[in-house]
């Protein structure tokens, strides 16, 4: 406790450590058995299992070493999702091969049929011309707790080779720090983050310090940077988190890029896309003039 | 594990590691920031564990065009073998229930490195200072024993004041008396765990409030500086002018957030 200015008694709170942390190394903290099989039930709740499509099974060995894999594209939020959705992926040329099952209390996955681009979910595709390229769709929260499971159980612990990696995802405008104010912001606008093997160039400027990036985009990356994958992070900052046509379109300039190169689907494919997406989101969308 | 940056594994034998605490206003780590870019110190691997929230950024301590794309993560280990100094980076808090893990994995590559010894810089909360510890000087040190028989009386001689202890139970009258960090993180965890180890390890820590907390970075490693001598002390006694000895890192800019819209005014 401590006391302001003002003659208040509060709270002291501080960004680095929390008084549970505390708690926890307290040697004198009474070993609980019923807390510890609580917390081993939240532990089996918030276990996180990749699912094989075709059997509805889980896999008992790491996705990426179950399949080969050369090139791996994923997506993580519903602006990336829905982009990937409406310039690459399509049901004649990918097949869907696993699915992500995972809880914590900002999502449950929805079962993989009739998904809609408002579901939470995490689903992985094949190409299938080339079964070595992959496409991870992923619009389910992935909780702290939860990102190094999902890096065991789709990439597993050994490290890789001849394998390319690219991350889309999107963070709100604010996140971002500038001298100026974020309001004078181009808004959205795309940035990168690249590994040191990852030798191309990016599509758009990387990102500057002092910004930092967090969640499942993060915990790919570091893997990647660790072992040595080239791999590349796309980071759209927008100010409408929800899906948005701008903010959607606003990742395009990667179209171009090596990662994407021959899978972008027709052009009259991906306008019906769009507007299915519009269809959702009808009168709350906003349009590039 | 301690992953290296390049194909082979660097030798630690006999280095001084330096670490931070994950503490109040994160003074530790504000700490080895000045120490890894006054020293211009050496990414040499990472410590890649699942007990610290992921995240990512490029090289914080960048001086140039060329050198700002490297791509750095939660934990990463530099090195100055000129000096015989590594320094652990932690750049982001644990994951729930997993901070003991951690300490264990941690002490274990701390053997397996063979490093001669480890200073943990930390801080605890300033507002659980009784009167004696608010009239003294707000830092405090503890060492294990195998430590103590190697720089105890260095630390003596420096006048530096040992971390007292405090009543296990305050509310009880005969309760014995414990060591108690609060703020601190996993400093108190570590220590214990270093002294029945048998490893030689230094706590160095200030008392803090949470805030800007760039002035008590500052301060704890002048104040560390007057032991190891990292780099040599200025001959002026001016501190604004021994404050420009250590270098701010890059990415200490904006670290209150973005420039404010002029609309506000």
């Amino acid at each position: 406790m401590a006391a302001t200015f003002f003659g208040e008694v509060v709270k002291v709170r501080s960004r680095a450590v929390t008084e549970d942390e505390e708690d926890e190394e307290d040697p004198w903290a009474p070993d609980n058995p019923e807390d510890r099989e609580v917390r081993r039930e939240l532990e089996r709740k918030r276990e996180v299992e990749v699912l094989q499509t075709q059997t509805n099974l889980s896999l008992e060995i790491p996705l990426l070493e179950q399949y080969p894999c050369s090139k791996f594209i994923m997506a993580v939020g519903n602006n990336a999702v829905a982009f990937l959705s409406s310039f690459v992926l399509n049901s004649e040329t990918w097949e869907e091969i696993g699915s992500t099952k995972l809880w914590n209390e900002w999502c449950r996955t929805t079962d993989t049929t009739n998904l809609s681009p408002t579901d939470a979910f995490c689903v992985f595709y094949r190409l299938k011309s080339d079964p070595t390229v992959f496409l991870c769709q992923c619009s389910c929260y992935v909780a702290e707790d939860q990102q190094y499971q999902w890096l065991e159980k789709v990439f597993g612990s050994s490290p890789k080779r001849n394998l390319q990696i690219t991350i889309l995802t999107s963070r709100h405008v604010t996140d971002y720090k500038t001298p100026e104010s974020s309001c004078n912001l181009p808004s959205p606008f795309l940035k990168a983050l690249k590994t040191q093997s990852f030798q191309d160039a990016a599509c758009c400027t990387l990102l500057e310090q002092p910004n930092i990036v967090h969640d499942l985009p993060a915990a790919v990356l570091s893997y990647c940077q660790v072992w040595k994958i080239p791999a590349i992070l796309y980071l759209c900052y927008t100010d409408i988190m929800k899906l948005d046509l701008v903010t959607i379109e606003a990742f395009k300039p990667i179209l171009g890029s090596k990662s994407l190169k021959g899978l972008v689907k027709g052009f009259s494919l991906f306008l019906a896309h769009l507007k299915a997406i519009d269809t959702i989101n009808r009168g709350t969308i906003r349009i590039s003039m | 594990m301690f992953v290296p940056c390049g194909t082979s594994e660097p030798d630690f034998t006999g280095f001084t590691l330096l670490m931070p605490a994950v503490s109040v206003g994160n003074v530790g780590q504000l700490a080895i920031d000045l120490i890894i870019s006054t020293l211009n110190m050496c990414k040499v691997g990472y410590f890649y564990t699942d007990c610290l929230v992921p995240m990512v950024g490029n090289n914080p301590y960048a001086t140039a065009e060329e050198n700002s794309t490297e791509l750095s993560i939660n934990a990463e280990v530099y090195s100055l073998p000129s000096m015989n100094l590594m320094a652990l980076q932690l750049r982001s808090i644990f994951i729930k229930y997993k901070s003991k893990l951690f300490c264990e994995k941690l002490i274990s590559w701390m053997k397996s490195s063979k490093c001669a010894r480890v200073i943990v810089l930390s801080s605890s909360h300033s507002y659980h200072c009784d009167d004696q510890q608010l009239r003294s000087i707000p830092f405090r040190y503890l060492l294990t024993p195998e430590m103590e028989k190697s720089v105890g009386e260095t630390l003596q001689k420096l006048h530096w004041k040992e971390m007292e202890k405090s009543k296990s139970f305050p509310e009880i009258r005969d309760s014995g008396l414990c060591i108690r960090i609060p703020g601190g993180g996993i400093t108190k965890v570590l220590y214990t765990e270093s002294c029945s180890k048998g490893i030689q390890m230094a706590v160095v820590l200030k008392f803090v409030s949470e805030g800007d907390n760039i002035p008590d970075a500052f301060d704890l490693v002048r104040y560390l500086n007057d032991w190891l001598q990292i780099i040599k002390p200025q001959e002026c006694s001016d501190p604004t002018t021994s404050v420009s000895q250590w270098k701010m890192p890059s990415s200490w800019r904006l670290l209150f957030g973005s420039g404010l819209p002029p609309a506000l005014f």
